[in-house]
């Protein structure tokens, strides 16, 4: 369901003067005491390295405490922090050479997706993703990453241009979901989205996509068809925003804890449902607070996809991500089919597990981060 | 969301839209479109195929596929509980009715939304009979014709009803590489999941009058926009004013224009 509560409902994640999200409050008190003693220090001249080093060591065990057991209500405020890096962050740290382009051809240039030719390791790509936008100017002038169907009709038109001289698509999702609004309805955000997916499913280039925020919904699968999909270990995706889902099933939106919990909307809850192949991990404490170690990773993912997939030769590689498509959320069983499993080669209960096991969880830093 | 399915036990009902007091017999001989006003009422999906198909023509196929629910979800009462309470309700075992049919002669594979159940609302089980009709209609090289009705993907499947929409579209890509027809008859109220998947990819669109056909929920934008919506947004005919409609079409004319347009692309 597109149901959700308005734009400014969910934007940005509630933040003390602190910059702490709510969960993380415990880390307050031990920065504050590691300020204090490094004041004392320069005032009085006392040496205070050790019990610093040791404060700041307990700061860096309750970090791990905290986000080794993030809820799915917490994943969503880290997800939606407004220090994350987006796009553009990842324009800069992870691709070189960026030249980017502007346009959908018929009505406009919208903002809340950015596309352009980028270099990355040996690889000329297409990248193509959702700006949140950085100060309250940028995230005006691109509606907060709700992209209208003029962004969507862009996207596809610079993917027919990467697919023209083979050139792989990146697509960086980062949306609470396409905008709701009228002129939104009538220049066909509809259409717009249908039409990426069923061109992004045969599409002949490699299509490689990362959610690295916010998986809003249509908005987001609509630069979503790939043959690898990845998120972002605090990313998540969902069919509807969590608010939205506690507004209508629980009728309170004040329910939205048990909503993201109940939508398993995390990304290890998605590789065991098999909608991504794999989990991009973050450094401690999410990757607003190491950009650059979230790209390494992120870089990472990219070019370990585009070498294997510029393997395949592109008929196969069209036909293997129709296929994936294809099985995309099988879930349902068949009593009859079940009778006669011959007629229905692999096609009704899928039991998750199996192919999760053959996806590796990447790591951040070389620390191994449990998801 | 008023419940404008079932038909009501009483001889005379009141029409939701002109509110006069109607026979319930003559509606349902005019096809559940008010006399008075010419409303389109929602009907169920074998109410529709009745309304649709050649008589007795229908082989219905895939209907035993049931929902795995794959969240074990539960809000205030387990998605188990509401499939349960919803087939018994309608006495289908989901949203979606698919098979092979005749209209006006000519051989289709048809696929129904069933309004009445969970609004229609899109998981596995509905995106996976869209996909069967898709990939049946071009084994079996007959035109596919679709009448979608819904609030789009079912929440209660989470992403595994989202990415309904990419399998759908990526089928319809298939469909359409092999020179496939497809026409879709979009009624109320086709919105959300749906309008930005299959119903918004037929090689022509046909909508019923006044039927809502969108992608936001209106309260959403106007929530947005903070104002209210004009007169008639997200109609079939505010659709086919902004280009993505091709007909609209009265209830009564449907089986004739549909094979006109079978006709016209030579299948």
């Amino acid at each position: 369901m597109s149901v959700r509560p308005a734009t400014k409902a969910n934007d940005p994640a509630p933040l003390g003067m602190s910059g702490l999200l709510e969960f993380e409050k415990p880390l307050l008190r031990i920065q504050h005491d590691v300020e204090e003693m490094e004041r004392e220090q320069r005032e009085t001249g006392r040496d205070l390295s050790a019990e610093v080093r040791q404060q700041r060591a307990r700061l860096t065990a309750t970090l791990k405490r905290l986000y080794a057991s993030l809820t799915p209500w917490e994943t969503v405020l880290v997800a939606r922090h407004p220090k994350r890096p987006q796009t553009t962050d990842y324009l800069r740290l992870v691709f070189r050479d960026v030249c980017e382009l502007h346009g959908d051809r018929l009505f406009g240039d919208d903002r809340a997706i950015i596309t352009a030719f980028a270099r990355i390791g040996t690889h000329r790509v297409m990248v193509i993703g959702h700006n949140k936008g950085k100060d309250i100017k940028e995230r005006v002038a691109c509606n907060f990453g709700c992209a209208h169907p003029e962004g969507y009709r862009k996207a596809l038109h610079k993917m027919k241009l990467a697919e023209k001289y083979r050139i792989p698509v990146v697509c960086l999702i980062d949306t609470q979901g396409a905008y709701p609004g009228i002129g939104s309805e009538e220049r066909g955000i509809g259409y717009a989205i249908a039409t990426n997916l069923m061109e992004m499913s045969r599409l002949h280039t490699p299509v490689v996509c990362a959610v690295i925020g916010e998986g809003g919904s249509g908005g987001a699968l609509g630069l979503g068809v790939g043959d690898r999909v990845s998120m972002f270990q605090h990313s998540f995706y969902s069919v509807i925003s969590p608010e939205g889902c506690a507004a209508i099933l629980w009728k309170t939106a004040e329910e939205r804890k048990h909503a993201a919990e109940a939508l398993r909307l995390t990304a290890s809850e998605l590789l065991r449902l098999e909608v991504i192949d794999e989990v991009i991990a973050e450094p401690l404490g999410g990757a607003h607070r190491d950009p650059e170690t979230a790209a390494g990773s992120l870089e990472r993912f990219i070019l370990d996809s585009l070498t294997d997939l510029k393997r395949v030769p592109l008929d196969t590689l069209v036909r293997r991500r129709h296929e994936r498509v294809r099985r995309w959320g099988s879930f349902y069983h068949s009593p009859s089919e079940a009778a006669h499993p011959s007629s229905a080669p692999a096609r009704s209960v899928r039991r998750a597990s199996a192919r999760t096991a053959r996806f590796s969880t990447r790591f951040a830093g070389g620390e191994k981060v449990s998801v | 969301m008023p419940e404008r399915v079932d038909i009501p036990a009483g001889l005379w009902s009141r029409c939701e839209s002109c509110e006069h007091m109607v026979y319930e017999k003559e509606v349902a001989e005019a096809l559940y479109v008010c006399p008075e006003c010419g409303f389109h009422r929602r009907v169920d999906a074998r109410t529709r195929i009745e309304q649709l198909v050649d008589p007795g023509s229908f082989e219905e196929f895939a209907q035993d596929l049931r929902s795995t629910d794959p969240l074990s979800f539960k809000d205030r009462i387990t998605y188990q509980e509401r499939l349960r309470r919803e087939q018994e309700k309608t006495g289908e075992p989901d949203a979606m009715v698919v098979g092979r049919a005749f209209i006006r002669g000519r051989g289709v594979i048809l696929g129904v939304m069933n309004p009445s159940f969970i609004m229609a609302s899109m998981g596995a089980v509905v995106g996976e009979k869209v996909t069967r009709a898709i990939e049946r209609a071009l084994e079996d090289n007959l035109p596919l014709v679709l009448v979608t009705a819904s609030g789009g993907a079912r929440m209660q499947e989470g992403m595994v009803s989202l990415v309904q929409m990419a399998k759908t579209s990526a089928a319809l890509a298939r469909l359409d590489e092999a020179g496939g027809l497809y026409i879709v008859v979009a009624t109320d109220p086709t919105t959300a999941g749906v309008a930005a998947s299959f119903a918004a990819l037929g090689d022509v669109i046909l909508a019923e009058p006044k039927a809502m056909i969108g992608f936001a929920g209106p309260r959403v934008i106007a929530n947005t926009i903070n104002a209210e919506l004009p007169d008639g947004f997200q109609t079939a005919e505010f659709m086919l004013e902004h280009g993505f409609v091709d007909r609209i079409v009265h209830r009564a004319e449907l089986r004739r224009e549909i094979a006109r347009i079978i006709d016209y692309c030579g299948k």
